[in-house]
């Protein structure tokens, strides 16, 4: 039998711009992938409950509004008090390049911004996830 | 397994899913807890609803303090084997309730409307203490109908404007509600949907349960108590004569074959002759009949063996 990768697609915060969350949870999905997508203002509270009641491999977050530094190291201290910062988690938006590293240090596995080709995020969830 | 232990909940469900091997011991451990819940089917054509309803009625049953589990299917590609899930986003507010269990399933190439393993993430819910499961087929079209081996209660969401009353006489589908909601009552048609279903439903004297019919609408939040209570009655009415034992049993019985089915299937697949035999078909020194009688025959000696 196949061992799927469950990915969620999620939306933390105020921005209601989702075009780019869609473009990645349906490239996702033309790559074999169960996409789990909850929708628009999600907090971080709400995600991580979704992350593991899917039991996904991945969670990839797309942000617009600016909060990043908030919010994204906020989604993956909740994981780990879960015991589950196993679970891979990518950031994607509108991300300044010198915040990036900030990023990466707080549980934040990659960072892809505007100009990203789909292919390299199905790449990195497909290197990283070991089923 | 415990219903405050969600991971371990949700790791089970994944392993069912992708079929591997090791979990049979907790599933057999499980199986003694299960039976508890009352398992509402919720289905109906794409868009009627079938997620905003459901979620409506897990919050009138988690304000009674229930616990509910939810299993959400939606459509696997046929194509790149991918899916989206997307009926959790109806259910946001939901998400972060600890009464609350919801686990969003691709069909992964299985038709009737649910995927092969929906049985038994159903059985984990249930034996994990879930009090109400709903599970939430994919939009259906006419004729899958699996939910009703699945269900307690069959649930069919509707909306007006999806025909006429020819429609609702066809066979199939809505023969196998027990409750119809007519959602998006307050669009225009919504009393015709339910004339025509109601005729439709008095027409069928050899059930003993005449299905309600009780209009709806989300965006109003109106008839959702009164839809409830709906399916609160014909539970009663199942706890009556033994009903839900006789369904439950036909439903056993279908799972019980599945499940054998599946074991068979990849025992007699995976067994060393089976490519053999296949070769030796398409070569046409073999035919199917006897490779089948074959394989089984191999299998008991196995199992002699053993």
């Amino acid at each position: 039998m196949e061992q799927m990768i469950r990915v969620l697609v999620a939306k933390p915060g105020l921005d209601g711009h989702d075009r780019g969350a869609k473009v990645i949870a349906r490239a996702l999905r033309d790559a074999g992938m169960e996409v789990i997508y909850t929708g628009l203002r999600q907090t971080p509270e709400q995600i991580v409950a979704a992350a593991i009641q899917e039991d996904v491999d991945c969670v990839a977050i797309s942000i617009l509004s600016g909060a990043h530094n908030t919010l994204l190291p906020k989604v993956a201290a909740l994981l780990k008090e879960q015991g589950a910062e196993d679970i891979l988690m990518l950031g994607g938006g509108v991300i300044p390049d010198e915040d990036i590293p900030f990023l990466l240090d707080n549980g934040i596995k990659a960072v892809f911004t505007p100009g990203t080709p789909t292919s390299k995020i199905v790449e990195c969830i497909k290197e990283n996830v070991t089923k | 397994m415990k219903w405050t232990e969600p991971r371990q909940i949700a790791r089970l469900i994944s392993a069912v899913e992708d079929g591997r091997p090791g979990h049979e011991e907790q599933l057999k451990e499980l199986f003694y807890q299960t039976g508890q819940a009352h398992v509402i089917g919720v289905t109906g054509p794409p868009g009627a609803g079938k997620s905003s309803l459901t979620d409506k009625l897990a919050k009138y049953y988690v304000d009674q303090g229930k616990r509910v589990g939810i299993i959400a299917v939606d459509p696997t590609s046929p194509f790149s084997g991918g899916s989206i899930l997307g009926d959790r986003i109806r259910m946001n507010d939901l998400t972060t309730n600890p009464n609350v269990f919801i686990r969003s399933m691709g069909t992964r190439g299985h038709l009737g409307g649910l995927a092969s393993s929906t049985h038994l993430v159903k059985q984990i819910l249930d034996g994990a203490g879930a009090d109400i499961i709903f599970i939430e087929t994919v939009g259906v079209g006419q004729s899958e109908v699996e939910i009703v081996q699945a269900a307690d209660t069959v649930l069919m969401v509707m909306v007006p404007g999806l025909g006429d009353d020819i429609q609702s006489m066809k066979a199939g589908i809505m023969e196998i509600g027990d409750v119809f909601a007519i959602n998006k009552a307050d669009l225009p048609g919504a009393d015709r949907a339910k004339i025509d279903i109601q005729n439709m439903l008095t027409f069928q004297p050899e059930k003993d349960w005449l299905p309600l019919v009780q209009m709806v609408s989300v965006k109003e939040n109106t008839g959702i108590e009164e839809l409830a209570k709906a399916i609160e009655m014909h539970r009663s009415f199942l706890n009556e004569e033994d009903r839900l034992a006789i369904r439950r049993k036909r439903n056993t019985r279908n799972e019980l074959i599945d499940l054998l089915y599946d074991k068979l299937y990849r025992r007699l697949v995976t067994q060393g002759n089976f490519e053999r035999y296949l070769e030796q078909i398409v070569e046409k020194t073999l035919d199917p009949y006897s490779a089948i009688d074959k394989l089984l025959e191999d299998l008991r000696s196995e199992n002699e063996n053993d």
